[in-house]
Formats: C-alpha cells, structure tokens, sequence
C-alpha cells in the first residue's frame, strides 16, 4: 500500500506548552488510522496542523509528496485533507440539504460571478450538487430528514451531518475527530459500518476517538499520543499489549484501552 | 421567501408599477411635491442600508456605512468640479472608489468580529469626517458647495437623459434615478442572496470556520460582500451630494451609520427587501413624530426597542407569520 499522508516531526507549542512534540507517522492508502491518548494529550491540535487551521512550530505534512501544512484550511481542503470537527459543527440554520450542498463548494466549476449570472455551467453545478448530496444522505441515512432545519436534529444524526459534510468535499483523507462521542452503543455501531463502508469508497480515515472498542475495531493501526508525545504506533493488538500504553491509561487502564 | 413563481412577478410588476406610476400620479395630483425630496431619500438612504444588510449577511455588524457615503459624496463632488466630470461618469467612479478603499481597509479588519469588528466600523465613521475636515481636496468645513445638476447622459449622440438643470421638475428626475437606482440594487441584492452566493454568505453568517474547511476561500468571499456593500454606500452618497448640490463633512455622521444598521434591524436581517421597508418605515416614523415636539427622540427610541423586543426578526418576519397561518 502507497504512503499518502506522511507527518514527520511535527511540533506544536502555545507559549509555554508543547501540544504535540516531535510526532511522525505515516497513513496509507485506504487505511483507518486512529489516534488515541488521554485527554490533553494533543490529539485535537494534531489534527488541526494537518489540516492547516494551526501552523506547525516545526516539521511538516505532506500529502502525496506535496506539503500541506502551514497553508490556509481551504486550501488544505482544496488539495484534498478535510477535518469533521469535535464539537458539532454544522450550519445549523439550513436544512440538512442544504449544509451537504454548499459543501460541494470545492467541485464547482462556475465562478462565484458564473453563480451570480445563473450560467449554464452554474445550473450544470447546481443540479450535480443536489444529485451528490442526496446520495450522500442515503449512505449515511439522513435522507429523510433532508428537509430539517439542522440545528433540530438529534445529536447522533448531527454527528452523521457533520460526515456528511466532510464527505461533499469530496476528499481523499478525511479526519474524524471524536465522531462517536456522545453517542449510545447502536448509534456507534451504526457508524463504526458507516465508517468502514466510506473506507471501501476508496477514503483514507484519520480518527481520533475515546471508544476503545470501537476503535479497536474499527483500526488498522493505531497511534497513541501522551503530552504531546508519541509513546506507540500499531495494530489494535500490539497496542492493547503495550506496556507504554497500559501506563499512559494508568487507572482505568483495563477498562479504557479494551482489554 | 418562497413565493411561487406567478406571485412574484406579480408582486415586482405591482411594485415598479406604485414607485413609477402611481407615486408621482398621486403627488402631482395632491401638489405634495415636497414628498419627492423624502421618498428620493428614502430610496438613496435604502441603497446604502442594502449594502448594510449585505455585512449583516457575511455575519458582521457594519456600523460604518457613513463613511463610505461621505467618501462617494466627496469622490463625485470633487471629480465634477476640479476635474469637470459629467456627474454620470462619477457615479460608477464613486462606487468603485469606495469598493477600493473597502478592500484595503477589509482585508485587515474583517477577520474581527462581532462587537470588535463593529467598534471599528463606528470609528471609521469618524475617521473619514475627520479625513474631509482635514484634507485640503474636500476643502475643510466649509465643503464643497455649488455643484452642478447632472448633466445630459448621451450615449453615441442619443440623449438618455436630459440636463437636470434645464428640467422644469428636476425633483421628479430625482426621484426617478434614485428608486431606478433602488430597483436595479436590489435586483442585485435579491439575485446574490438567491444564488449560490447567499448560501456561501450565510455558511459564514453560521461558521467561518466549518466553511473554511469544506474549502471556501472566507477571507475572500468576506472582502466581497464588503466591497459590494460599500459600492453600494458611495454610490447613495453621490447622489445625495448631487441634489443638495452639495457635501460637507458632516453630511453623513455616527447618526447616519446607527439608522443605516437600524433600518436592516426594522425590515429583518433575514429578508433581503428589509432594509428597504426598514428605511421606509423609520424615515417617515421619524417625520410623523415630529408633532411629538421635544419628545421625538424619547418616543422613537422607547418605539424601537419595543419593536425590538416584539420583533426580533423585523417587520418582514410579520408577514411570513402571516403567510404560514394562511
Ligand atoms: N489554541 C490553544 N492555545 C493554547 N493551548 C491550547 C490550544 N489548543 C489546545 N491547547 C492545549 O494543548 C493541549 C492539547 O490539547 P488538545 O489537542 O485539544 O488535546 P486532546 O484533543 O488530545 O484532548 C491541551 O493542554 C490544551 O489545553
Ligand atoms: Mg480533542
């Protein structure tokens, strides 16, 4: 399997505190890789430089060769990397339609005065996006709820449109921070499928998430973060048999990493 | 809104047939001809909080539309008597100039927002009175006075429009500009918010930064709205200049920044013909409490927060209540 992305020595410091120190690590092809640590520990700030809302103190992301951090968020996005937040993040006073279709945003091939115009290469967009996003809502088995003003949706389907939202962008590695969170056992279940089903898609999967059986389940590899640092890259087995890791989780260990 | 189709020709031609037809019939008829001079202000003061409504739209509060009418009042006053421009050249000149002059200050100041960004809109205000009293092009307080009426509009020897100044009734040619020139905004503005740039406008309006991640450029987009609402504020000031033949420092103030926003509060936010209705409604709201002698201010102003409060969403917002019951 190709690399696709590759993270070398990145390093992120807010003033005094170093978030993520030295961390590298690549993703392959069609992998799902999750990112697991304590609370803290830099996962969120990890998937922010990859995704170019942060820029790195040192080190780089590079995808498919091509540097890809320390850019502007859309242009990562452009390129093909796109982050689902972990807070729920939506546009909440539209339907649920409309939030997967303006998400199209980096498909069109009309200019913003084509738009303004009504063009024919704009309606061509138009109609195109309304296609994708209807099937994007029935991958992810929002279609009957198209028509809802988002922000009433219940938390498991936000978490399904915020997917949704990344998926319109049409990536080839999307970054989930904390999809399951907040969800009860089916509902993750439901999505562990979702998750699996987007990686048969031919998508490359970065995750980041507290579930440890359903991360154990859903992994290839796995990396763990604490305070910043890698301590751990493996499979979920190799992982669980950690002695690093079992430290890290110290307490609740047994419990939290699954085993 | 989602009217149908019929109903919304329906309503624009009922509409272009009140401002064109029925308004100068009524007043000509009734020999109010002072009522040209309001509702030509009216429609200029609804074209620069149009541009207003467009900020609200991206997400930020504009409280600084003043400063971009007065800088159109000065662009076109100036170009027409320094330079000799025909006042028809200077109006596009005045719009352009002030889209400019917004991108440059746009670019650092839109990244703020909320209460900040609208802190430094209301300084601008002040910024560019202080700029017109202190430069010697706009010729300090004392303005510039005496300028011509616009002129013949020919294009390829064919009089378009005749010279303001031979007009028998140039408040009526005045008028005529002005709600064409409101018409043709809003036109522009109803088409934005409809096509799939009102989407984009609104996806900042809800979340910069999920926008930035499915790829919209924010920063650009953001500049836009902001060139295109100022664009809007030079052009209303250089008319505004153009009929009082005149245009001092303090021909658009704070004052005129606060109504431009309340006017976009009154009509709703979320409807783009509310800042017309919003203009309409406090322009003669304020006239008509002028009976009220020196409690105008305390009456208009105990009026607009209980609106307010009652209204949150604006006047418009009534009639969706309305349409929906029905
Ligand atoms: N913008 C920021 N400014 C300062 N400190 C931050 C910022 N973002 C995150 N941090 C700190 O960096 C550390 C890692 O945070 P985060 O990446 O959110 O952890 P995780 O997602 O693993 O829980 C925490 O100590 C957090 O307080
Ligand atoms: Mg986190």
């Amino acid at each position: 399997m190709a690399e696709m992305l590759e993270v070398s020595g990145i390093t992120k410091r807010f003033g005094g505190l170093v978030a993520v120190n030295n961390v590298s690590f690549s993703v392959r092809e069609k992998e799902i890789l999750s990112v697991i640590g304590p609370n803290g520990a830099g996962k969120s700030t990890l998937f922010k430089l990859i995704s170019s809302f942060l820029r790195p103190t040192t080190g780089e992301v590079r995808l498919k060769g091509e540097r890809i951090s320390g850019l502007a968020p859309h242009i990562a996005a452009r390129r093909g990397v796109v982050r689902t937040f972990q807070e729920t993040t939506i546009f909440k006073n539209m339907s649920v339609r409309d939030n997967v279709i303006i998400a199209h945003h980096l498909r069109s091939k009309a200019s913003l005065f084509g738009f303004f115009l009504g063009t024919g290469t704009a309606k061509a967009d138009e109609a195109a996006f309304g296609q994708s996003a209807d099937e994007i809502l029935a991958l992810l088995g929002l279609s009957s709820l198209a028509h809802e003003i988002a922000r009433n949706l219940p938390h498991g389907h936000l978490r399904a449109l915020g997917i949704a939202i990344g998926l319109a962008t049409n990536p080839s590695i999307l970054l989930l921070d904390e999809p399951f969170a907040g969800m009860n056992h089916d509902e993750t279940m439901r999505m562990v499928e979702m998750v699996r089903r987007l990686r048969e898609r031919g998508l490359t999967i970065l995750l980041v998430e507290h579930d440890m059986p359903a991360v154990m389940k859903i992994s290839d590899r796995l990396v763990v973060l604490n305070f910043g640092q890698k301590i751990a890259e493996g499979t979920p087995s190799e992982i669980q048999a950690n002695d690093k890791v079992i430290e890290a989780y110290l307490g609740s260990e047994d419990e939290a990493i699954g085993l | 809104m989602t009217l149908n189709r019929n109903t919304r020709i329906a309503a624009v031609v009922a509409f272009l047939a009140i401002v064109f037809i029925a308004v100068p019939a009524v007043i000509s008829l009734s020999g109010r001809f002072d009522l040209y001079y309001t509702l030509t202000s009216v429609a200029l003061l609804s074209i620069a909080s149009a541009g207003v409504w467009l900020t609200f739209y991206i997400g930020r509060i504009n409280i600084g539309q003043g400063a971009y009418a007065l800088t159109g009042g000065y662009v076109s006053a100036i170009l027409v008597m320094n330079h000799g421009w025909s006042f028809w050249l200077t109006l596009p000149a005045a719009g352009l100039f002030c889209a400019a002059a917004s991108v440059l200050i746009g670019l650092p100041i839109l990244r703020l927002r909320g209460v900040y960004f609208a802190m430094v809109t209301l300084v601008l205000t002040e910024v560019a009175r202080l700029l017109a009293l202190a430069l010697p092009i706009t010729n300090g307080a004392k303005g510039i006075v005496s300028i011509p009426l616009p002129g013949a509009l020919s294009v390829f020897g064919i009089t378009l429009i005749p010279d303001f100044a031979t007009l028998q009734n140039s408040r009526l040619a005045f008028y005529l500009l002005a709600v064409t020139l409101m018409v043709v905004c809003f036109a522009i503005m109803y088409r934005l918010v409809n096509s799939r740039i009102g989407k984009l406008c609104q996806s900042l309006q809800q979340n910069e930064e999920l926008a930035s991640s499915i790829g919209v450029n924010i920063a650009y987009l953001r500049v836009i709205a902001y060139a295109v609402s100022s664009f809007f504020g030079g052009v209303s000031g250089a008319i505004f200049a153009a009929i009082s033949q005149s245009i001092y420092p303090s021909s658009f103030t704070v004052t005129d920044s606060v109504n431009f926003m309340l006017n976009c509060f009154l009509g709703g936010l979320g409807y783009v013909f509310g800042p017309m209705l919003g203009t309409l409604v406090l322009y003669f709201g304020w006239d008509l409490l002028f009976q009220t002698g020196r409690f105008q201010l305390l009456i208009y102003s105990g009026l607009m927060i209980v609106l307010m409060l009652v209204l949150p969403n604006g006047l418009l917002s009534l009639a969706e209540t309305t349409r929906k019951k029905g």
